[in-house]
């Protein structure tokens, strides 16, 4: 709208015509005149907004202690925003029609719901922190491990240290399988092919959701009870392998399909062979989108709590090895710490969840800067 | 590129049919094509005989307790009493409560970030999401129990004050008691549902987010030309172009709500009842019952509790299926050219 009323204020910019010397004496700039702007969230708006909120606040406020007490800060925020629906839905019905009104109350509903989302998320990243920091302040709590301690001791004896070793080591035995096998699993969906390959494509995507505890269970009973290997985090990994593949190939799979097929077939009639092809033009190009799929299936594998408990069991020690003996690992430890319901062991506990969230963390910074450096479409 | 084909002469000769190309391929290729194929399978079989081996385990179980076994609400290996009719209502109504929290939550979330967030929160909301499904069950599990309980039970109370007389909302003590017995209503199936739906949240929001950014944009343009608002291209517009997504993704945050252990796990304290009271403490759910009780498992208590994995295993399964199929449906034109 805005810039077809200022189209004809410009006449000059038409007969101008093409540059041809450069000697010619330089017109006076036309002036540019900015489209005036539109917004469609206009002060009055704001005003109205904020005096909805504020005026449904001071009725809640007012009318809560008598008719809804005791439904606590929850109760208390529903009941805030139901006030603040009627009373918004009154102010914009003044000036504007019955659609903008619905637009509005959607409009504030849907800012209102992502807000919550975002609080949820925040304050659970907030707490861990809040309630382990009493726990990570000790060196202790990251150089020593928890054998021969018991959990009401106090925070500056022991540590988590057996439990970092276990999920690093769980984990990444489990990313050494499970990678080679779900990326390969990808390339055959996606370049080999077969008659096989609905049918794998489709368990694949159904597994992606498998319960944990049932990998773990799986594990648990053939490894375990039937073959007799004990506890380990050798184990762990099996069954970690076991959730982590279909997540790798799935993700795998639509980001080797969005390679465009343009660089294969340039591949293919330089005269490359369909493996040449796979490995020198179609991998490297999916390389952040495969990268990701690593990623994500890392972070689920790191929150898995049901299997170590299955198939390794909490020990106290520190321990390299992953065969034979049992293997702590963070989750595992956290889920431990809180069944002992010590507070000084539920503040370990969430030390641990603190570390575990940080390790996440840095995943999840490593995904963002895989995907923006290489820019591929996720 | 100036060399001008002339098109190949029909071949005369007895057969009509073209003849069939057969490119011998390079050893490397051969090897290549062998070794994807049979890691496909490979993987196949793996991931099958997970269910093969559920299935085959649970014989012994189904022989012992026939239909009983689905009848019985007590878990008691000790008395021969062994059922998961309690296990299975539990396992469904902490999903349940989890998607009735989740569905809307992620569908606002999900329609927010494609048609109301400003650029600048668009891309970095995206991010939260995903970080939001990375997050360990456990920890929700923690927030759940220490910061979320403690307000949460207040409006438990509110409810069963107030709506107690609708069974799910009832709970058996004296919701009016000056001091009112805070313990009846901890470790609820409402508390443990909220929990859940911070993990289906996010699985839910990522499957809807993509599709809705997908709708034509063409279509967006023309309803706002016909002077529609947000709300009118998303309803006219998106959601119609999505229903399909919508399902498929509340559907796999179902998938994930069913099976979830951790959280479950910390937050309920074990019950074998058949109950709708969702307000009330005490519930078990399939996952949770299998965790707490493999341990000190004899042989055929472990094939009870492998049986009751086995009817998890089909349930998610089913649930899955059907959400990867009606995703799949209701997606277009994957893959890219150039």
């Amino acid at each position: 709208m805005a810039t077809i009323q200022s189209l004809p204020t410009r006449p000059a910019e038409a007969d101008l015509g093409p540059d041809d010397g450069g000697d010619r004496p330089v017109a006076p700039k036309p002036k540019v005149r900015k489209p005036r702007r539109t917004p469609n969230f206009t002060a009055e708006d704001w005003i109205s907004l904020i005096g909805s909120v504020l005026s449904s606040l001071a009725f809640v406020t007012i009318v809560y202690e008598h008719i809804l007490d005791g439904s606590g800060t929850i109760g208390f925020g529903l009941c805030w925003y139901a006030a603040f629906l009627v009373v918004y839905a009154a102010v914009v019905s003044v000036v504007h029609p019955r659609p903008i009104v619905l637009e509005r109350l959607v409009a504030s509903t849907l800012y209102l719901a992502a807000a919550l989302v975002l609080f949820a998320l925040g304050s659970t990243v907030f707490y861990i922190f809040a309630q382990g920091w009493r726990a990570l302040v000790h060196v202790n709590f990251f150089t020593h491990d928890m054998s021969g301690v018991s959990p009401t001791a106090p925070l500056n004896q022991g540590g988590i240290l057996h439990a970092i070793v276990g999920t690093v080591e769980e984990v990444g035995i489990a990313v050494a399988i499970s990678v080679p096998l779900g990326i390969g699993t990808a390339v055959y969906l996606t370049e080999v092919g077969g008659r096989a390959s609905s049918l794998v494509r489709t368990v694949v995507e159904a597994m992606t959701a498998l319960p944990e505890i049932l990998a773990g269970l799986f594990v648990y009973v053939l490894l375990i009870v039937e073959f007799g290997f004990s506890k380990s985090g050798m184990a762990v990994s099996v069954a970690m392998t076991i959730t982590m593949i279909p997540i790798i190939a799935r993700a795998g799979e639509v980001a080797l399909r969005v390679v465009p097929s343009g660089l294969r077939e340039a591949s293919t009639a330089l005269g490359a062979t369909h493996w040449k092809t796979v490995w020198g033009v179609v991998l490297p190009s999916a390389r952040a989108g495969l990268a990701t799929a690593t990623i994500l299936a890392v972070a689920r594998g790191i929150g898995e709590t049901a299997i170590p408990l299955i198939v390794s069991g909490a020990s106290s020690f520190l321990t390299f090895n992953p065969l034979n003996v049992p293997m702590n690992s963070l989750p595992l430890f956290i889920y431990t710490a809180y069944t002992t319901h010590e507070p000084l062991a539920i503040t370990r506990a969430f030390g641990a969840a603190s570390v575990l969230m940080v390790m996440v963390l840095l995943l999840f910074v490593a995904i963002r800067i895989l995907v923006r450096q290489k820019g591929v479409r996720r | 590129m100036t060399t001008v084909l002339t098109p190949p002469a029909p071949v005369s000769g007895s057969g009509k049919a073209p003849r069939q190309l057969r490119p011998s391929r390079e050893p490397s290729d051969r090897i290549f094509h062998g070794t994807v194929t049979g890691i496909g399978l490979f993987v196949l079989v793996i991931i099958a005989s997970i269910g093969i081996f559920l299935g085959y385990q649970s014989i012994p179980t189904f022989r012992h307790y026939g239909l009983g076994f689905f009848t019985q609400t007590q878990w008691l290996p000790e008395l021969d009493k062994i059922g998961i009719a309690a296990v299975l209502i539990g396992t469904v109504e902490v999903a349940l409560v989890a998607m009735v929290v989740a569905f809307p939550l992620a569908l606002m979330l999900a329609l927010f970030i494609t048609d109301y967030a400003p650029k600048v929160v668009k891309g970095w909301l995206i991010s939260v999401v995903d970080l939001m499904a990375a997050v360990p069950s456990i920890i929700y599990g923690l927030w759940a129990v220490f910061l979320l309980q403690p307000h949460a039970i207040k409006l438990s109370r509110w409810l069963s004050q107030h709506l107690g007389w609708i069974p799910i909302f009832h709970v058996n003590t004296d919701p009016n008691a000056a001091v009112w017995q805070q313990s009846r209503y901890t470790s609820s199936v409402f508390i443990a549902g909220l929990a859940v739906s911070m993990m289906a949240i996010p699985l839910a929001c990522a499957v809807m987010r993509a599709v809705f950014d997908q709708a034509p944009l063409g279509e967006r343009e023309a309803a706002m030309a016909l002077g529609g608002t947000r709300l009118g291209v998303a309803r006219t517009v998106v959601l119609p172009f999505a229903k399909g997504s919508i399902i498929g993704g509340t559907m796999l945050a179902l998938g994930r709500a069913l099976g979830e252990t951790a959280a479950v796990l910390i937050i309920i304290s074990p019950a074998y009842e058949i109950k709708a009271r969702i307000l009330e403490a005490g519930t078990q759910t399939t996952s949770a019952l299998i965790a707490a009780n493999f341990g000190n498992a004899t042989k055929s208590q472990l094939s009870a509790l492998l049986t009751a994995g086995f009817v998890l295993f089909l349930i998610t399964l089913i649930v899955n299926s059907v959400a990867a199929v009606v995703i799949r449906r209701s997606r277009s034109g994957a893959g890219t050219e150039i």
